[in-house]
């Protein structure tokens, strides 16, 4: 039974029962390994993706329901997306690396959403996500630069 | 471009040619790295002659790519052995890359250890005269080349930021155009290497980025979970609900049905389901019925065990270090006691074990997060029944372990090469889920420490501290590693060689057996002695009337660099010139792991349940000359973290010899929201550099547990600190 998703601007037809959540299909049909897996159970978000924009952990939503538009960490374009990338690079935000993918993905969805988050803003978007490195210090640092570089007229302030 | 071999390399005859595939039209230069002195005078052992083509590779691009013979799983050796290279071979830090070296005994035993294994917070500390000689060798082939062409002596050629040049000739050129000529020249005997003093790119931050950090940022990195292969089945396997309990029988008809489950196989440790993509595999195990022999497993839970602990605790154990006379010094004296019990914990890195076999029934190539490619690839071989030499290992990167995927029994690779064996040539991803990985043990065991002591004279007069635990080292091949003189280090380090100068001292230990599996986890040891030992020289101190930093201060004498590390961390936050906020203390806690120092000072407050909140964190570290100062902070606040989460939350409680937790729901992790701020100084330091994997976790939970007291509340004795949450 196949099943028709929209990842990355593109249509992709997939075979796989309609249970089956959208993470597993990503990785193991489409080969988009960025996006990870975690816990299975929407407590880590290792496996965040944007349907429509929202994050979304992938890892428990049925493909027979991601009827949005998908986007994976592979894909992630504009401004908020560049910004964070670029401030995830200047801070060397990663140590394992294996959960930034779902950082990166709150943190463009938080930006998207708040152009000048305040901490409070910060621990509300992305205490789903876990690191169990503990890059905690650096992913607020980074998403306070990628917010100023973003607003430039805050610079100065 | 055809891969081009040496003649250097040749002679060697070690060059696979998987090997020259490897290179990808680079071009290699080999090096044959005698031992180094220094090596040799920190205790390492004298190392056969290395492989010339092991570390260094020189592209026409001038790229420089160096194979990593430690996993990179977030504690930074990608860079950090790079950096040592660089520095010797004057690159430029933009031509610079890193690559997983295979696994590979020979070529890339670790120098302290005697095996390719990642452990122990050793990657820069036997690497540093290793990869500098690689480096500075590669430097003088290449000025050799570039001076033989020049027709000018090597020794008016320079290399700068990956320029070679000679001056007066106002010749230059770049890495790549010498590589191939450089490649054809026997390696120099011995070369010098570069005095501290003109190091530009050990201890500098900028522009040294890590060179992983982009591929880690698009979703491009690849983990050991990531691998594809054609044709590949996915493969989860049940196991025994119990520690202990053995397969009797199983019932895969409900399983079979499953779209895209393909086979459900006895193995081992279980039975293994393959199937077409995770997924289904999942759903497969699930409709599995087994059935289990409990006989020999596990029958107690977790609170039965410390209770076990805590009476053996007042009983003598084996005596592991003693100074003075403790008895005589607390006799008669008012005793001061306390009692400190510690959980089962799990690693949990973010990436599950995973895995990929290719078995074609002759050989098998592997690719996985192998942190002990020694050890595994001997497992892998053992479970074939092939030899070493046709098992492969690509080590990729990991997503964390934290310890956990470096073991003595090679359980994973031993499992994955199971489960190939069980069905016969093919391609199969193994991979553990959460669950398995909370549930599966391997765990940093139940400890129990029971600690005695007195103070006289405004001074502490004696200590007692009888440990209990399981021991992960009697039995395993880690055995020599770890035991010495009858004692399982792991569970005495830190505390047997009590850094304190307290005239009367002893340090004893029980050993426990069980079938759970325990072993390190990072910091090992450290994890419950610097709990110990930390909470209970501030409760005596205190109770001496002494200042928490500066009563530690006047034992710690003949450890200059412990005082130096508590020294600095109390001027970095202020400690007895500014005071905490209301409803605010700060605690502090030195620790020495892994010959490195590092202390901690806490700033905590209660929230309204009474559990603490940490709101800032001050360090500093010790370790050696630094190489890269900002992996070395990124470290010390990741350990903190580390260290607090599984500190305030963390625990894996069993019942009936079966886990009760199997998620991040049941077994918390520290949240951002959760995390304090944290400023790390690095202490100035021209020893051997050491580790900074693990040395920045131990002090913080005493440092916390001690603020606590500060605010008038007892030093939690059972971890972690917040049950209900």
């Amino acid at each position: 039974m196949a099943t028709t998703l929209t990842v990355n601007g593109q249509a992709r037809e997939v075979d796989a029962d309609p249970d089956t959540p959208l993470l597993w299909v990503l990785r193991d049909d489409l080969n988009l390994t960025g996006t990870k897996f975690g816990c299975g159970v929407a407590q880590c978000g290792a496996c965040t993706v944007h349907v429509d924009g929202a994050p979304t952990r992938s890892c428990q939503l049925p493909i027979s329901a991601a009827t949005g538009a998908i986007t994976t960490i592979e894909a992630i374009d504009g401004a908020e997306a560049k910004a964070v990338q670029a401030a995830w690079v200047a801070l060397d935000v990663p140590q394992c690396g294996y959960c930034q993918s779902g950082q990166i993905m709150s943190a463009v969805s938080l930006l998207k959403d708040n152009k000048t988050p305040s901490d409070a803003d910060i621990d509300s978007a992305m205490s789903g996500n876990l690191c169990r490195c503990a890059t905690y210090v650096r992913i607020r640092a980074a998403i306070h630069q990628a917010a100023k570089s973003l607003n430039p007229q805050e610079k100065a302030a | 471009m055809n891969a081009i071999i040496p003649s250097s390399a040749r002679s060697f005859g070690r060059f696979s040619r998987r090997d020259a595939l490897r290179t990808g039209g680079a071009l290699v230069i080999g090096i044959m790295l005698p031992m180094g002195g220094a090596l040799q005078s920190q205790g390492a052992p004298p190392m056969p002659p290395v492989d010339p083509n092991a570390f260094i590779r020189i592209a026409p691009d001038s790229s420089v790519t160096v194979l990593i013979k430690h996993i990179e799983f977030g504690q930074g050796p990608n860079t950090g052995l790079a950096t040592l290279v660089a520095e010797e071979l004057d690159a430029d830090w933009s031509q610079m890359r890193s690559e997983s070296a295979p696994g590979n005994d020979t070529l890339y035993a670790n120098l302290f250890l005697g095996s390719q294994l990642t452990g122990g917070s050793t990657a820069i500390a036997n690497s540093f005269m290793q990869m500098r000689k690689a480096g500075a060798m590669a430097r003088a082939m290449l000025v050799a080349a570039a001076a033989r062409k020049w027709g000018v002596p090597a020794s008016e050629v320079t290399v700068t930021k990956g320029v070679i040049a000679h001056a007066k000739s106002g010749k230059s050129g770049t890495f790549g155009e010498f590589a191939a000529d450089a490649a054809t020249l026997t390696p120099p005997a011995d070369v010098p290497l570069k005095d501290a003093k003109a190091f530009t790119l050990i201890g500098r931050d900028k522009p040294l980025g890590k060179l992983d950090t982009v591929a880690k940022t698009n979703g491009t990195a690849k983990f050991g979970i990531d691998t594809q292969m054609p044709g590949m089945l996915t493969v989860v396997v049940a196991r025994s609900p119990r520690f202990g309990g053995t397969l009797k029988s199983f019932d895969a008809a409900d399983a079979l049905k499953i779209k895209g489950v393909v086979a459900v196989k006895a193995v081992p440790t279980g039975v293994a389901v393959y199937a077409k993509g995770m997924w289904p595999a999942i759903q497969g195990r699930n409709a599995v019925k087994a059935e289990w022999d409990f006989t020999k497993a596990e029958s107690r839970g977790s609170a039965e065990m410390i209770d076990a602990y805590r009476a053996k605790v007042k009983t003598p154990g084996t005596v592991a270090g003693k100074r003075g006379d403790v008895d005589a010094a607390l006799a008669g004296a008012k005793l001061i006691e306390a009692e400190y019990a510690f959980p089962y914990l799990a690693h949990a890195p973010m990436e599950p074990l995973s895995g990929v076999i290719q078995w074609d029934g002759k050989t098998a190539k592997t690719l996985f997060g192998s942190q002990g490619p020694g050890l595994d690839k001997g497992a892998i071989a053992r479970t074939l029944g092939v030899a070493a030499d046709a098992v492969s290992i690509d080590v990729t990167l990991a997503g964390g372990s934290f310890g956990r995927r470096a073991t003595g029994d090679s359980h994973f690779a031993a499992e994955m090469a199971a489960v190939a064996k069980a069905y016969g040539p093919g391609a199969f991803k193994l991979v553990w889920t959460r669950e398995d990985d909370i549930q599966g043990g391997y765990y940093r065991p139940v400890m129990v420490h029971a600690m005695r002591g007195s103070v006289k004279d405004g001074k502490v007069a004696a200590w007692s501290n009888s440990i209990c635990g399981q021991s992960f080292a009697f039995g395993s091949a880690l055995e020599p590693l770890i035991v010495r003189n009858g004692i399982d280090t792991t569970m005495t380090e830190g505390a047997a060689d009590l850094p304190y100068a307290i005239a009367n001292m002893r340090c004893d230990v029980h050993v426990d057996a069980s079938p759970v599996p325990t072993l390190w986890w990072r910091s090992v040891g450290h994890t419950h002695t610097a709990y110990a030992v930390e909470c209970f020289i501030d409760q005596l101190l205190v109770a001496a009337g002494q200042d928490p930093v500066a009563g530690r201060l006047a034992l710690l004498t003949e450890k200059p660099r412990m005082a130096g590390v508590l020294a600095a961390v109390a001027k970095l936050a202020g400690w007895g010139s500014s005071s905490a906020p209301k409803g605010r203390a700060r605690g502090v806690a030195a620790v020495e792991s892994f010959s490195s120092y590092v202390a901690q000072i806490a700033e905590v407050s209660l929230n309204e349940d009474g559990s603490p909140r940490v709101h800032k964190v001050w360090c500093a570290v010790d370790c050696g000359v630094a190489v890269n100062p900002d992996v070395i902070r990124a470290q010390m606040e990741g350990g903190i973290g580390f260290g607090l989460g599984h500190a305030l939350y963390a625990a894996v409680p069993l019942e009936k010899g079966a886990a009760t937790v199997g998620n991040f729901d049941g077994y918390r992790a520290l949240r951002i929201n959760e995390m304090p701020e944290i400023a790390v100084v690095i202490v100035a330091s021209n020893e051997a550099p050491t580790g900074v994997g693990e040395p920045g976790v131990p002090p913080i939970a005493p440092a916390v547990a001690n603020a606590l007291a500060a605010l008038g509340k007892a030093r939690p004795s059972v971890l972690p600190m917040v049950t209900s949450a």
